[in-house]
């Protein structure tokens, strides 16, 4: 675990370079674009947002990598549009395999058995659902360093239909031997993550959110298998990954204006699971709210239980998740807003954690 | 302190394509093959041998006369690959690797048990000479593409043989890889179907027409050579007649098998031996038979 939470308390140096940790945005000065959470996102786009680096930061970080590494290969399954950086700059390590998600897992296999290091940009709910069984016996079994973009995960396409819901997936990867889960809480976690598992031997699923709240003013330095403490308190613990932890570094100041301090991490690894920080946390607060756009079932709300228990702690949990149950559809926003995926759908469950009685 | 003897530094070996063999000699090799099967099935007490006999003289083929390997350096780079699709024929694999050096004869003697580098499908990380597990059919087409490419990123001129059985061609996935193939003319890339006709549960084309093979490979884009594939003659003059792989157009070897070929009990009930074990009575009667045409 690295801790940040004194990088909060004291950020007044925007964009820190050298020798200090990457500093989190406080909530109400986002660096960069202003977040506009939820909102709907086209990743066929050619228009410029798309391929900004502010909106599409693994494009131009994977293009970053393969500058320096020549094993760097981009693959994709139609999602070509966020490569545009990186067809530009390296056109023949660029492998276009077009809607055929599985195909696409195995070549990658391939490749990465012949000495390179593809990167596989993916619609969430296809690369891994779809292709859960190839990232298993080509990929994951055989050890290869063959790495997994999804785009759009989670709701982000909640208005195109349940098809597009990928609300599974980390329960999925998570459960393959030798995978590597990572779940960046925003575009400069995007780029952390991605150096941070750059030179892992085996497999990695990184799981992008689509336009989450702004918690990294720069792209943290993130230890493997380490989550990243952003706030320090011994009231109630808040965990998120991706989008979840824009929503917890957000509901930790809306209680902090109440007198209420929030212990808040972003569990940006979620396999490796850095158990000792949630030990740590929870004998320390005995309250933790997860946060995440995630099904409730196989994400970080049962993983934290899992370990809570084997840790024989005597912790409250409380997830703000998705429900297993059939999901709505609609924009983003709106469903956020109806499943209490919000900054006042977190600190309710933190409130309720606190005082029970008033549940 | 003693004087060093002379260091002579090792050399790998490498097996060039087109080793001098005649047909006669292949077709000893894949009784050989066959045999080894038959033994290698009763020490794990389960196998498939009808899957195996039909392919035995495509692997004798490949690993005696076609493919350019470098048995004590298994990851050497400019090797040419080969991928067992249908990854259930690896018994039939085992005594070909271990002849040729890549592990020592005695792992056979391993095969079945727990703990064993040579499990009944081939995992290439515990086997070496193994360039990509198997077992999932429909999967190892789609990897040949990829290592097809990577030879083409990396301008090393290997081939990549990829076997699949007849029965795996149903896998969709099979299809994507044929598409990618020939849309980035991999010209390095050859699939040999050992179409023997039978799946687990029957004949192919009754579960699910395949058919026909030559024209729904020639429309995605391959190149094909339908031949005889338990004819030694046939496979050497195809294999030795194949495009460079520079060239621009993957080869679908259409191998016109029978299941269970070599054996006339595995031949007059294929479906039977897809999978099984030999009383002692008939695997004396089938190593005779074998061992007969090895005289």
């Amino acid at each position: 675990m690295t801790d940040l939470a004194q990088g909060v308390e004291s950020s007044s140096a925007p964009g820190a370079a050298g020798g200090r940790p990457p500093e989190p945005a406080p909530p109400e000065a986002a660096g960069g674009r202003p977040p506009e959470s939820g909102g709907m996102v086209d990743v066929f786009t050619d228009t410029e947002i798309e391929t900004a680096a502010a909106a599409n930061p693994a494009g131009y970080a994977i293009a970053a990598l393969a500058d320096s590494d020549p094993r760097v290969l981009t693959l994709s399954a139609d999602l070509s549009s966020p490569l545009a950086e990186f067809r530009d700059r390296h056109p023949d390590r660029y492998i276009e395999l077009g809607i055929a998600e599985t195909n696409s897992v195995s070549v990658a296999a391939g490749l990465a058995a012949s000495g390179f290091v593809p990167y596989i940009f993916s619609m969430s709910p296809f690369g891994v659902l779809k292709c859960a069984e190839q990232l298993r016996t080509d990929v994951a079994y055989n050890h290869l360093p063959v790495r997994l973009v999804g785009r759009l995960s989670g709701l982000a396409m909640g208005f195109f239909g349940t098809s597009h819901h990928a609300v599974e997936d980390i329960a999925v990867a998570r459960s393959i031997t030798n995978m590597t889960v990572v779940a960046p809480a925003d575009a400069s976690a995007v780029v952390g993550l991605l150096r941070s598992t750059a030179d892992l031997d085996g497999p990695v699923y990184l799981r992008i959110p689509e336009r989450s709240p702004t918690v990294y003013k720069t792209p943290p330095v993130i230890g493997h298998g380490e989550w990243l403490r952003l706030r320090s308190g011994g009231d109630v613990t808040l965990i998120g990954h991706g989008m979840g932890v824009g929503l917890a570094v957000r509901a930790a100041a809306a209680l902090a204006a109440d007198g209420l301090e929030a212990d808040v991490y972003d569990a940006a690894y979620l396999k490796p699971f850095d158990e000792a920080a949630l030990v740590q946390t929870a004998a320390r607060t005995g309250r933790v709210v997860t946060v995440e756009e995630h099904n409730e079932i196989g994400g970080l709300a049962s993983i934290a239980a899992a370990v809570a228990g084997r840790h024989g702690l005597t912790a409250a949990l409380r997830a703000v998740a998705l429900p297993d149950a059939d999901l709505e559809v609609g924009v983003p926003a709106d469903l956020y807003e109806y499943y209490g995926l919000t900054v006042a759908g977190v600190v309710t469950a933190a409130l309720e954690l606190i005082h029970p009685a008033r549940s | 302190m003693t004087t060093a003897d002379p260091v002579t530094p090792l050399r790998p070996t490498t097996l060039e394509r087109g080793r001098p063999v005649t047909v006669a000699e292949l077709s000893w090799r894949a009784d050989w093959i066959r045999l080894n099967t038959v033994r290698l099935i009763e020490q794990a007490g389960l196998g498939h041998y009808a899957s195996t006999f039909s392919c035995a003289e495509v692997i004798a083929t490949l690993y005696y006369h076609t493919l350019r390997l470098r048995p004590d350096d298994a990851g050497w780079p400019d090797r040419d690959r080969f991928l067992l699709g249908k990854g259930h024929v690896a018994t039939g694999l085992w005594p070909v690797l271990a002849d040729l050096g890549y592990f020592p004869a005695d792992w056979l003697g391993q095969f079945g048990r727990i703990g064993s580098p040579l499990n009944d499908h081939p995992n290439m990380r515990l086997a070496p000479g193994i360039d990509f597990s198997s077992g999932s059919l429909g999967h190892n087409l789609s990897v040949g593409v990829g290592m097809a490419l990577a030879g083409r990123l990396s301008r090393r001129d290997y081939r990549v043989f990829v076997l699949t059985g007849d029965g795996e061609l149903q896998e969709g996935q099979v299809w994507e890889a044929a598409m990618a193939g020939s849309h980035y003319r991999l010209g390095g890339l050859i699939a040999i179907v050992d179409a023997n006709g039978f799946s687990g549960s029957g004949p192919t084309s009754a579960a699910m027409n395949i058919e026909p093979l030559a024209q729904r490979f020639a429309a995605f884009g391959w190149l094909i050579r339908e031949i005889d594939g338990n004819d030694a003659r046939a496979l050497l003059d195809t294999f030795d007649s194949l495009p460079d792989a520079e060239s621009d157009q993957p080869v679908c070897v259409i191998a016109r098998t029978r299941k269970g070929r070599g054996a006339a009990l595995f031949e007059q009930a294929p479906q039977s031996w897809h999978l099984g074990l030999l009383s002692p009575e008939q695997q004396a009667e089938v190593v005779s038979e074998i061992s007969a045409r090895m005289q």
